[in-house]
């Protein structure tokens, strides 16, 4: 396995093979924590790896150099798959001193017991020379913690991008152009989704700021490194970021009986107009982490729950708290379900979808216990109104920029 | 009555909130005063409480400016 970003500068992470749940996140193509050595007249790590793959990084970083002659960590982002390992790196690395900015180390001294590691606050703008290679950091906040930062070589056109354009996605191969590309951007979407989408805002920034360096290569702190691809994946958050969606249509529902499946196909079946991606998702059949990935481009999404106890389905009810949290903006959307004796489940779809804030085209769409023929018409008719206004806000480019990126 | 445009940065995520523009996707007309935000008011970056802002200058050095 070619482990070489530039001369002397390595990968030393941990490929996580077998982990399927990260956090809830179905990660069905394992993990990989990513952690980095340069070796100049200074030697430097760049982040660590979760704790208990703690001895699987010293033992890269010993393989490659003296552990007493790395002089600096530096941590780009807090949370415990990055920073779990610090405890165990800098008890091992007798000379290192850890480089952080002011918020990371608050939160380190929150999870660990800090007081004796010797730490060097860094800023954005700050640099840290290591010979012929220089650290440059840029703190991009809330990208995706409140401590979350860039590293940067000039000289090497490199950025450490940490979370931001990652994967979870483990594999043979530490390069973009070393594995298929469709598998690679199909996660880094999924990714963006699941924890980079409640902060397009930031992202958004962090881009203009990146766009000011000359990068060639990223290494993010997940999946593999950017070195054939990385115009691509800057595109892509530009896209993710800015909202842009595509002529997609998602129908997404659970049913008790079928009935609100029956509803849901005949909107699927009005949807499916040329030009238009429609896609029916039965929310147990999914996932939440799918799910998130699907909506993240998707223009209109109908959303359906049959009754249960005066409300929706438990899993419809996760699938939206879950999508609320994640902030999915400048959708279209209309609700829909069956009910029995007492209505509930589409009108508590529908006040979701207002409290996210997408455009609801119309009331929901009922049926009482079996949709009948006038209904499913009904069904048919909406599905060909999301399609249309699908169409319409994936030709506006500009439309979702309105309203998810700060003037 | 002059409006107090003073800036308060966010201590959790460095988010500054302007007077000027306000927070109108929460609610918050242009020109309303940090003092006049309702106590419900949550950093529209991060979800920290009004509590947990601080006038920019304490923080100057910490701030992402947020000119446009």
């Amino acid at each position: 396995m070619n482990t070489t970003l530039r001369d002397n500068i390595d990968w030393v992470g941990y490929v996580d093979w077998t982990i399927r749940d990260f956090h809830g996140y179905n990660t069905d193509r394992g993990v990989t924590y990513n952690a980095y050595l340069i070796r100049d007249e200074k030697t430097a790590l760049v982040d660590t790896v979760k704790a208990p793959f703690a001895d699987r990084l010293l033992q890269s970083i010993a393989a490659l150099t003296d552990p007493a002659e790395v002089d600096y960590v530096v941590c780009n982002h807090a949370e415990p798959d990055h920073a779990g390992g610090m405890s165990q790196v800098l008890e091992v690395l007798p000379n290192a001193t850890l480089a952080c900015n002011k918020k990371c180390k608050a939160a380190l001294s929150k999870h660990y017991d800090s007081s004796g590691w010797k730490t060097h606050i860094v800023a954005t703008g700050d640099t840290l020379p290591l010979g012929r290679r220089t650290l440059r950091f840029i703190e991009t906040p809330m990208v995706h913690w409140p401590e979350s930062m860039f590293t940067y070589i000039p000289e090497e056109k490199l950025l450490f991008s940490m979370d931001a354009f990652g994967q979870h996605y483990a594999s043979s191969q530490r390069f973009d152009d070393e594995v298929p590309l469709c598998t690679v951007m199909e996660e880094a979407k999924t990714y963006y989704a699941n924890i980079v989408m409640p902060f397009g805002r930031q992202v958004a920034k962090v881009l203009e700021e990146a766009a000011k360096l000359d990068i060639e290569m990223i290494a993010p702190s997940h999946g593999v490194i950017w070195r054939s691809h990385a115009p691509a994946i800057v595109e892509a958050y530009t896209n993710w970021s800015t909202c842009r969606p595509k002529p997609k249509v998602l129908v997404i529902y659970d049913t008790m009986w079928d009935s609100t499946g029956r509803m849901a196909r005949a909107i699927h079946e009005g949807a499916s107009l040329p030009g238009v991606a429609a896609e029916l998702i039965h929310i147990r059949s999914s996932s939440l982490t799918r799910i998130a990935a699907e909506v993240l481009d998707a223009a209109a999404i109908a959303f359906g729950s049959s009754t249960l106890n005066q409300g929706m389905l438990p899993m419809a009810g996760a699938v939206l708290t879950y999508l609320k949290g994640l902030k999915p903006v400048a959708k279209a959307g209309m609700a829909f379900g069956s009910y029995g004796w007492s209505k509930g489940g589409p009108e508590a779809v529908d006040e979701y979808m207002k409290a996210m804030k997408w455009e609801v085209l119309r009331e929901p769409i009922r049926a009482q216990y079996r949709p009948t023929s006038e209904v499913l018409d009904e069904c048919r008719t909406a599905g060909r109104l999301l399609a249309g206004k699908a169409r319409e806000m994936a030709a506006d480019r500009k439309a979702g920029e309105r309203l998810c990126v700060d003037p | 009555m002059a409006y107090d445009m003073t800036r308060y940065a966010c201590t959790v995520c460095s988010y500054g909130y302007h007077p000027m523009k306000g927070d109108p996707e929460n609610g918050i007309p242009p020109g309303t005063a940090f003092e006049d935000l309702p106590d419900n008011w949550r950093c529209p970056w991060c979800g920290a409480s009004k509590e947990q802002f601080v006038p920019e200058k304490e923080e100057q050095s910490d701030v992402r400016r947020e000119d446009s």
